[in-house]
C-alpha cells in the first residue's frame, strides 16, 4: 500500500496552514487532499475583506488570505490533489480517496482532519411550510454569486444573524436585490458586531431580534414567508404573525463541523463542539489523528483557524518524528456559563491555549479555570458574548495532580 | 391537432407509468400526459414507500386483490426494471387486549385476501426483529417490504418510453370532447386526438372523470405529513414498525427507507386543496411524539427534512371510503378506462392495476403484440453502493465516475450526466435529485446544487434563468450577474 507520513484532509485554511507548518518542522512527505477544483476552501467565496487582521496585521479578502498560503504551498512544492474526495478513513489511518484517475488507498503515519464545516439547513431547523425553490443557505447563495456568477434572488428575507447571512445581505443589496429584513430568533445577534454595522446598518437593512420564520409559502418559486415574534422560550407568539412577500429566503442559522469522516473512523464526537475530543496536542482519541479548524469547533475568525492548525502541525510533526506526546489524563469540563472548550484534555506538563465560547451575554466578568476549587487561570473580560470565541493561555505550573479542570464564567 | 395517439394515459404517476408500460407490450401509439415536469411528482412520490402485504383491506376488494398480486411480483419486477426493493418484512405492534383482537382479525382477513407470511409474535421475538421497539406483541408480515417509489416509477416510465410510449410533460388536460370513434383532448399545449383514454390522474381523477362525462364521484384528499431522519438511524431499524391498524388508516409508523434514512408518518387529515403540501409545525412535533411511542430513537437533531402527500379517496355520500374504481362505461364514455380513488395500496398494486386496465381494453378490441417489446430496464449505476472493484472499473471506463459532485451521498458526475440525459427528457433539479440521490444528504444540497445547476446548463444548453427546481415556473436563478467571456 502507498505510504505517507501525513495526509491532510481538506485544503482550506486549516489544511493549508497545517501543511506549511509541518513542512517547516521538517515533515515533507505530505499530501493534501482537496475535494474542490482549487485550494482555499470556503475562503474562495468570501470576497469581502476583514481577514488576516490577527495573522498578518492587515485586512485581506478571503481569496487574498488563502493565496498567501497557497503560494507558499506551491513554492515549497508541497503535494496536493484536487477534485479528490476522501470516502473512507479507518481507525488505523488508512485513507481512501476517489479521483478521476482512480481510487487510491494510502497508509498514513498521521492524519490531519481539516474538513471544515457546513451550514445548518432548512430541514435541520424543521421550518414548516411548503417547499418552493428560492430557499438557500447563505453560503449556497454566496457560492452561486461569487464562484458561479449566478444571481439567485430579487426580493429577499434573511433568517438568522450569522456572519455569512449579514455579509450576504450587503452582497445581495450591492448586486441589485432588495433585502427586506434580517430576522433572528435569539434576543441577541449571533454574528460579529462589526458585521451588524458594516453590512446591515450601513445599508438600512433592519434586524429584528426574537423573530423567526414560521411558515413558507409558494408551490413553485417562493412567494413569501410568515414571520412571528418568539417568547423567552423561543416559541412563536400567536397573533404576531406577519407575512412578507419575497422570492428568496436566505438561511444563516448556524454552522456545523463536518465530521462524517471522523465518525467513519470511529472517533467519538463531543455533542457540545460537534467535533472530535482533542487534547492539548490537537490529537483525537486515535493516536496520530489530529483535528483543527472548523471541523473541530466553529470559529468566527479564520486567523484563529490558521493558528490552531499551525499548533496542530507542530505537535503532529513531533508525533511523526517519533517523539512521544505525553498522556493527557486531565479532563477540561465546561461549567457555569461555558458552552464548550478546546482542548478537552491536557497533560498538565505544558502551558496550553484554551479556546471557549460562553453561553450567554455577560458584561464585566471573569473566565475562571479551576482545579479542585482552586483557581488555575483567570481571564478578565469587559464583555463576553457567544458570537466571539475567547482564547487565553493557561500555565501548567498551577495544575497539580490529575483531577479535572473546570471552566466557568463568574460575574 | 398537435398529435394523434391510439391511447392517451392521463397522469404519469406510478399507475399511469405502469399502464403505459403494459400498453407498450402491444402495437399501440401511446401518449402519457402529465401536467408536472416529471413523473411521480404527487401521490406516487409522497408516501411511506412500503410494499404492503395485503392484509389491511376488506376481503374481496380490488385493493386486497391488487395489493397481494403486486406484493408477489415485486421481487421479479425489481430485478427486471432495476429499482431498489427489500422484502424486509414489517411488524404491527400492540399492547392491549383490544390490540390483540384487532391483530387476530387482521390476520384472518389477510388469510382470506391471500396474504402469506403472517405470524403473531411475542415480545421476545419482536425484540429480536427490531431491538428497541416499544410493544408487548406484534403481527409480523414477512412478505412486506420497502422500495424506492421514485425509481420504481422512473423505471416503469423509462421502460415504457424505450418501448415507444411518448411522455408529454407540462401538459395539463383542460377538456375532453368525444367524436364517434375518437376523443379530442384539449390541453394547455394544444389539442390531441386519441382513440382510447385512460384516466390515471390520481388527485385529478374526478376532474378527468367529469370531462369524460362520468359524473357523480366524490373524491376527498387525505393529507399525511412525514418527517425524515438522518441515515445514522437507518441501521437501527431493520423493518417498518406500525401500530395496530384499522381498515381505513394504517396509523403513524416508523419506516426505514431503502437508502438508510427513517421516515415517521403519516398523520391523516381531510383536505380540499389538493396542491398544498405545506407541513405545519404542530404536525411535525406531533409526529415525533407519536413515532416515539413505537421507537425511542426520534430526536430533533436527526430530523433532516419533512414532506407531505395527499391520497385521493373515493367516498360515498356518508364519507365512507370505497374500493378502487376501475371501469369502462361503454354507454357514456366508450374506449375510456376510468380509474377513480387509486390511493394506497396503489404503489404496491400499480402493475396488477395496469394489467387489469389492459384486460379491459383487450375485452373490447384485439391488441396486436409488440414483438420488439423489451421488458428489461437498467437504472443509473450508482457509485455509492458499488464495491471497491466495481468503483475502479467504473472510473476506468468513465473518469467522471471519479469526480464526486455530492459528497454526502457520494454521487459522481457520471451519474448526474446520466440522469440529465434520461430517456424521458426531464431537466429539473429534483429530477436529478430523485434519480441519483444527489442533494438528498446531510447538507441538503449546500455544497453541490451549484455544480448540478451548472451541469444542467452545460449538458442541456439551458440559460441560467431557464433552469427550474421542480414545477413549472420554479426558477432557481434570475440569470448571470456579469457577462462572461
Amino acid at each position: 500500500m502507498e505510504q505517507k507520513d501525513v495526509i491532510i484532509i481538506g485544503g482550506g485554511p486549516a489544511g493549508l496552514a497545517a501543511a506549511l507548518e509541518l513542512h517547516k518542522a521538517g515533515v515533507t512527505d505530505l499530501l493534501i487532499l482537496e475535494r474542490e477544483d482549487k485550494l482555499g476552501g470556503i475562503l474562495r467565496q468570501c470576497i469581502h475583506d476583514g481577514f488576516g487582521l490577527g495573522r498578518f496585521g492587515e485586512s485581506l479578502s478571503g481569496p487574498e488570505y488563502a493565496q498567501r498560503f497557497i503560494e507558499s504551498v506551491e513554492t515549497l512544492h508541497i503535494p496536493y490533489l484536487l477534485n479528490a474526495t476522501v470516502t473512507d478513513l479507518t481507525n488505523d489511518k488508512v485513507v481512501t480517496v476517489v479521483t478521476a484517475d482512480g481510487i487510491r488507498t494510502i497508509q498514513a503515519k498521521a492524519v490531519v482532519l481539516a474538513m471544515g464545516c457546513r451550514e445548518r439547513s432548512r430541514g435541520a431547523l424543521g421550518i414548516p411550510g411548503e417547499r418552493p425553490a428560492g430557499v438557500f443557505t447563505a453560503g449556497t447563495a454566496q457560492a452561486y454569486m461569487n464562484l458561479y456568477n449566478r444571481m439567485p434572488a430579487k426580493e429577499v428575507v434573511i433568517l438568522g444573524s450569522g456572519d455569512i447571512g449579514m455579509i450576504m445581505a450587503r452582497r445581495l443589496t450591492l448586486e441589485g436585490a432588495h433585502v427586506q429584513a434580517v430576522f433572528e430568533i435569539m434576543s441577541h445577534p449571533s454574528g460579529l458586531p462589526r458585521n451588524i454595522i458594516q453590512c446591515l446598518e450601513d445599508y438600512d437593512i433592519p434586524l429584528y431580534l426574537s423573530h423567526t420564520v414560521t411558515d413558507i409559502h409558494g408551490d413553485t418559486r417562493l412567494t413569501g414567508v410568515t414571520v412571528s415574534q418568539v417568547d423567552e422560550h423561543l416559541q412563536p407568539i400567536a397573533g404576531t404573525e406577519k407575512k412578507y412577500d419575497c422570492d428568496t429566503l436566505i438561511l444563516s442559522v448556524g454552522l456545523l463541523p463536518d465530521n462524517k469522516l471522523t465518525r467513519t473512523a470511529g472517533i467519538e464526537i463531543d455533542p457540545h463542539t460537534r467535533g472530535a475530543y482533542v487534547d492539548e496536542f490537537m490529537q483525537t482519541e486515535i493516536p496520530g489523528v489530529f483535528s483543527a479548524g472548523n471541523v473541530l469547533h466553529v470559529h468566527d475568525l479564520v486567523d484563529f483557524v490558521s493558528m490552531e492548525a499551525e499548533h496542530l502541525a507542530r505537535c503532529a510533526a513531533k508525533y511523526v518524528q517519533g517523539e512521544e506526546l505525553p498522556a493527557c489524563e486531565i479532563g477540561i469540563q465546561p461549567a457555569a456559563g461555558v458552552g464548550h472548550t478546546i482542548p478537552q484534555a491536557v497533560s498538565g506538563e505544558n502551558d496550553f491555549q484554551l479556546s471557549l465560547r460562553v453561553r450567554d451575554h455577560y458584561g464585566d466578568c471573569r473566565i475562571v479555570v479551576k482545579q479542585d476549587g482552586r483557581e488555575v487561570a483567570v481571564k478578565r473580560m469587559k464583555k463576553a458574548i457567544p458570537a466571539e470565541m475567547i482564547q487565553f493561555q493557561v500555565k501548567a505550573d498551577k495544575i497539580i495532580g490529575k483531577n479535572a479542570l473546570e471552566v466557568s464564567v463568574e460575574c | 391537432m398537435k398529435g394523434e395517439y391510439d391511447v392517451v394515459v392521463i397522469g404519469a404517476g406510478v399507475v399511469g407509468s405502469a399502464i403505459a408500460r403494459e400498453l407498450s407490450r402491444y402495437q399501440l401509439h401511446i401518449g402519457v400526459m402529465e401536467k408536472n415536469l416529471d413523473v411521480c411528482n404527487e401521490t406516487s412520490g409522497r408516501n411511506s414507500a412500503v410494499v404492503h402485504g395485503g392484509f389491511a383491506y376488506d376481503a374481496n376488494t380490488l385493493k386486497a386483490k391488487f395489493c397481494v398480486a403486486g406484493n408477489r411480483m415485486m421481487g421479479d419486477l425489481s430485478e427486471e426494471l432495476d429499482f431498489p426493493f427489500q422484502r424486509c418484512g414489517k411488524v404491527l405492534v400492540g399492547n392491549t387486549d383490544e390490540d390483540m383482537e384487532q391483530l387476530k382479525r387482521t390476520m384472518k382477513q389477510g388469510g382470506i385476501n391471500g396474504a402469506t407470511g403472517l405470524e403473531l409474535i411475542d415480545e421476545k421475538k419482536l425484540h429480536e426483529l427490531v431491538p428497541a421497539v416499544i410493544g408487548k406483541f406484534a403481527m409480523w408480515s414477512k412478505n412486506s417490504g420497502i422500495m424506492d417509489p421514485f425509481l420504481f416509477t422512473v423505471s416503469l416510465a423509462e421502460n415504457a418510453a424505450q418501448n415507444g410510449a411518448e411522455f408529454l410533460f407540462r401538459h395539463e388536460v383542460t377538456g375532453i370532447d368525444r367524436a364517434d370513434d375518437s376523443y379530442c383532448i384539449h390541453t394547455n399545449q394544444g389539442d390531441y386526438k386519441t382513440r382510447w383514454i385512460v384516466n390515471a390522474a390520481g388527485l385529478g381523477c374526478k376532474q378527468i372523470s367529469d370531462m369524460l362525462g362520468i359524473t357523480g364521484y366524490r373524491v376527498i384528499g387525505s393529507k399525511g405529513n412525514y418527517i425524515i431522519l438522518d441515515k445514522r438511524l437507518g441501521p437501527l431499524l431493520p423493518m417498518p414498525v406500525y401500530p395496530v391498524p384499522s381498515n381505513t388508516y394504517m396509523g403513524i409508523h416508523v419506516t426505514p427507507t431503502v437508502d438508510g434514512n427513517v421516515t415517521v408518518g403519516p398523520d391523516a387529515e381531510n383536505v380540499t386543496d389538493f396542491s398544498y403540501y405545506g407541513v405545519p409545525q404542530k404536525n411535525i412535533d406531533a409526529l415525533a411524539r407519536s413515532g416515539s411511542d413505537l421507537w425511542p430513537h426520534i430526536n430533533k437533531a436527526d430530523q433532516i427534512r419533512n414532506f407531505s402527500g395527499i391520497l385521493p379517496k373515493w367516498v360515498d355520500e356518508n364519507g365512507v371510503i370505497q374500493d378502487f374504481k376501475i371501469e369502462v362505461k361503454d354507454d357514456i364514455a366508450p374506449r375510456a378506462v376510468n380509474l377513480v380513488g387509486i390511493e394506497s395500496p396503489g404503489l404496491t398494486g400499480a402493475v396488477p392495476i395496469a394489467q387489469y386496465v389492459v384486460e379491459l381494453i383487450k375485452d373490447r378490441e384485439p391488441l396486436a403484440k409488440n414483438d420488439r417489446f423489451v421488458p428489461e430496464h437498467k437504472s443509473i449505476q450508482r457509485f455509492a453502493t458499488a464495491s471497491l472493484e466495481e468503483r475502479n472499473a467504473l472510473i476506468a471506463k468513465d473518469p467522471a465516475y471519479g469526480e464526486m459532485i455530492c459528497s454526502c451521498e457520494q454521487v459522481t458526475k457520471a451519474e448526474i450526466r446520466a440522469a440529465l440525459h434520461n430517456p424521458l427528457g426531464v431537466s429539473t433539479m429534483t429530477g436529478i435529485k430523485y434519480r441519483t440521490r444527489a442533494m438528498m444528504g446531510t447538507c441538503q444540497s449546500g455544497f453541490c446544487q451549484m455544480k448540478i445547476e451548472r451541469l444542467i446548463e452545460e449538458e442541456l444548453g439551458l440559460a441560467p434563468n431557464e433552469v427550474v427546481y421542480s414545477r413549472p415556473d420554479s426558477w432557481v436563478l434570475t440569470g448571470k450577474m456579469r457577462e462572461e467571456d
